[in-house]
């Protein structure tokens, strides 16, 4: 049979609705025969079947060295605040012991929270914001004024509206509040109020549950899912679960606090691998096979490998293919968090393991929140059926925590049933293109501008790197005076040099929006000095492609 | 326009240290304080330049001319 993957001028034709018709059918579960295309191996020597590009440039020198005087100066003013402070110069609004406790062992520390005190309250007015219509592309936001430099805050009761929203969740954009999409909700929310009252072990499995857990199956392509009420505690409440004392964890050095948690929860032992750094996971898998449990020698009874689809902060994608090969190899287990990639990569939305043409059965454990792409809120564990059949009974989010409340499952039926195609329209597989074309023209435009923007080219999370302190606050205030309500992140979420913006393109954004967003961009690029790039890219690429000229003859 | 355009970029390096330097983020007495100490800072160094630099310079200057001077004048008394 020919070989339908040919290599012909020198690029690899990757045909995606092959795969497409394999996961749908559902061939490649049945008896182990497929219809479809047979591969005699990878031509380009690689387990990757297209080309990753994921960029994270270094700023020039000059810039670390700013940003660190730049902290230096807010250090030095801040220990003048506390002096000042300390001997009542100045009116202490950081919470204080009462007198007659001076003498008892002291509540609060005083210097642990100098950095909270001396630099985030000057600029907290970014954060918390209230907003007081649904999270779509556009949102109102209420004005609120600081007469004492961020201590307290007050509302002018004005309203600003239509500010457009680069950063929520919200990729597909189902955060939407059109009366015939949510028709189904509004239904399910008078047939079974809000409350479910009650644990999934005890009164809390509704016929709702049920129903959406064999949809999320469907969905992913696997034997079975589990749904819970909060994305964070999915993580943090399953992961002890499924691991104890003598088993082995390898977290990966940029993983979300909720997989922190749990693997500490959980009491196993934590070793922790460079990001995405496939060699250095490698030999930690190999240190623990060789020389077992730490003083006993013994081998680990259990090895889990925890990752996430799309880093938030990075906008990076693990490497699948790497990790799962490894894992083959040192029988490791392997834990997927996709709760930024279900429903944002992949040719369907299915997530980083259609994303990278792998089969579902390849990770051992997927988990995945619909807080993100899906407008609602909840987890969902799932993968084979005795795993999960033990996660109903060994979990502690099963036993005690209230399940999902009925319209916000009905919502995430909705959505994925969209997604499918299941319910008559291509509205779902509409939403994943658009995505994927605003991803990627927002990160070129991006790059052409100049700005240094870290991770994949096609994650729709996209890191613009600020790097020092006092342009975080100017950034993004200036973001709001034209309109656009961006999320900033400073040290503790990052690294002390590397501060940056975060914007999440969502598939409801227009490209008018964008055109907004990218020309408010530019000008506060220029004003600010933020185009650090020494490898910006002309936006005429075809006066550089000279190779495929020379191979198309 | 000449002149215009030179204040727009004098004000945009102004703002440039201001973010810099994170005194964009300082109350009104903080920043009177931080420029206070640095122009006081600046004026000590060129009052201590514009005392020491030509001293400085013309004993270098004397120095270097001493040792050519010498060595012409050693010539000529050979000569001599």
């Amino acid at each position: 049979m020919a070989n339908p993957s040919a290599v012909c001028n020198g690029h690899l034709h990757h045909h995606h609705q092959k795969q497409n018709n394999l996961l749908k059918s559902g061939l490649y579960k049945k008896n182990g025969i497929t219809k479809g295309m047979k591969k005699n191996g990878i031509s380009n020597g690689t387990p990757y079947k297209k080309k990753i590009v994921e960029h994270f440039e270094q700023a020039p020198m000059y810039v670390a060295v700013l940003t660190f005087l730049g902290f230096g100066v807010g250090t030095i003013f801040g220990y003048l605040r506390d002096f000042m402070r300390a001997w009542g110069l100045e009116k202490r609004n950081v919470a204080a012991e009462r007198e007659q406790q001076k003498d008892f062992v002291p509540l609060y520390q005083d210097f642990e929270n100098f950095y909270t005190r001396n630099l985030y309250m000057r600029i907290r007015d970014n954060w918390n914001r209230p907003i007081c219509s649904v999270p779509g592309p556009q949102f109102d936001l209420m004005e609120r004024v600081t007469d004492d430099y961020n201590w307290t805050f007050r509302f002018t009761g004005r309203i600003i509206k239509n500010v457009i929203n680069m950063g929520s969740y919200n990729y597909l954009g189902f955060a939407e509040t059109d009366v015939n999409a949510l028709k189904t909700v509004t239904i399910e929310l008078q047939k079974y109020g809000t409350g479910v009252c009650s644990t999934r072990q005890e009164m809390g499995t509704l016929d709702k549950h049920v129903e959406l857990e064999k949809l999320v199956a469907k969905f992913l392509g696997v034997e079975d899912a589990m749904v819970f009420g909060m994305g964070f505690a999915t993580n943090s409440m399953n992961i002890p679960a499924l691991v104890g004392k003598g088993c082995l964890i390898l977290s990966d050095e940029l993983n979300h606090t909720s997989l922190v948690l749990g693997a500490r929860l959980s009491g196993a032992t934590i070793r922790i691998f460079k990001h995405n750094n496939m060699q250095n996971l490698e030999k930690l898998l190999r240190d623990a096979i060789i020389y077992g449990q730490p003083r006993s020698r013994r081998a680990w009874r259990k090895i889990i490998i925890l990752v996430e689809g799309i880093y938030s902060m990075e906008g990076s994608i693990v490497r699948l293919p790497e990790i799962v090969s490894l894992k083959k190899k040192y029988k490791a287990y392997l834990y997927l968090d996709e709760a930024h990639s279900i429903g944002a990569v992949g040719a369907t939305g299915r997530g980083v393991v259609e994303y990278f043409g792998m089969s579902p059965d390849d990770v051992d454990v997927l988990m995945g929140t619909f807080t993100k792409s899906f407008g609602a809120a909840g987890g969902y564990i799932a993968g084979k059926k005795d795993l999960v059949d033990f996660l109903r009974t060994h979990s502690h989010s099963a036993v005690y925590a209230t399940s999902m409340c009925p319209p916000v499952a009905e919502q995430i039926i909705r959505a994925m049933k969209c997604l499918m195609g299941l319910d008559g329209t291509t509205q779902g597989l509409q939403r994943v293109r658009q995505l994927g074309k605003n991803t990627r023209y927002f990160r070129r435009r991006l790059h052409e501008m100049g700005f240094i923007i870290y991770g994949n080219d096609d994650s729709p999370v996209v890191p613009l790197l600020l790097y020092m302190p006092g342009k975080i606050g100017a950034f993004a205030r200036r973001m709001l005076e034209k309109n656009i309500g961006v999320v900033v992140v400073g040290f503790p979420a990052t690294p002390i040099t590397e501060s940056r913006a975060r914007f999440c393109v969502s598939a409801a954004h227009t490209r008018e929006m964008l055109d907004t967003v990218l020309n408010a961009l530019d000008e506060l690029g220029d004003f600010l000095h933020l185009k650090y790039s020494r490898y910006s890219k002309s936006s005429h690429p075809e006066l550089y492609e000279e190779t495929r000229l020379e191979l198309e003859d | 326009m000449d002149i215009k355009s030179m204040k727009n970029y004098l004000y945009w390096l102004y703002c440039q240290f201001e973010l810099i330097t994170c005194s964009y983020l300082m109350e009104p007495w903080e920043k009177l304080l931080f420029y206070t100490f640095n122009i006081t800072m600046l004026v000590m160094v060129f009052y201590t330049a514009y005392i020491f630099v030509p001293v400085h310079i013309s004993t270098a200057f004397q120095f270097f001319l001493h040792l050519l001077g010498n060595q012409h004048e050693n010539t000529v008394s050979v000569l001599k």
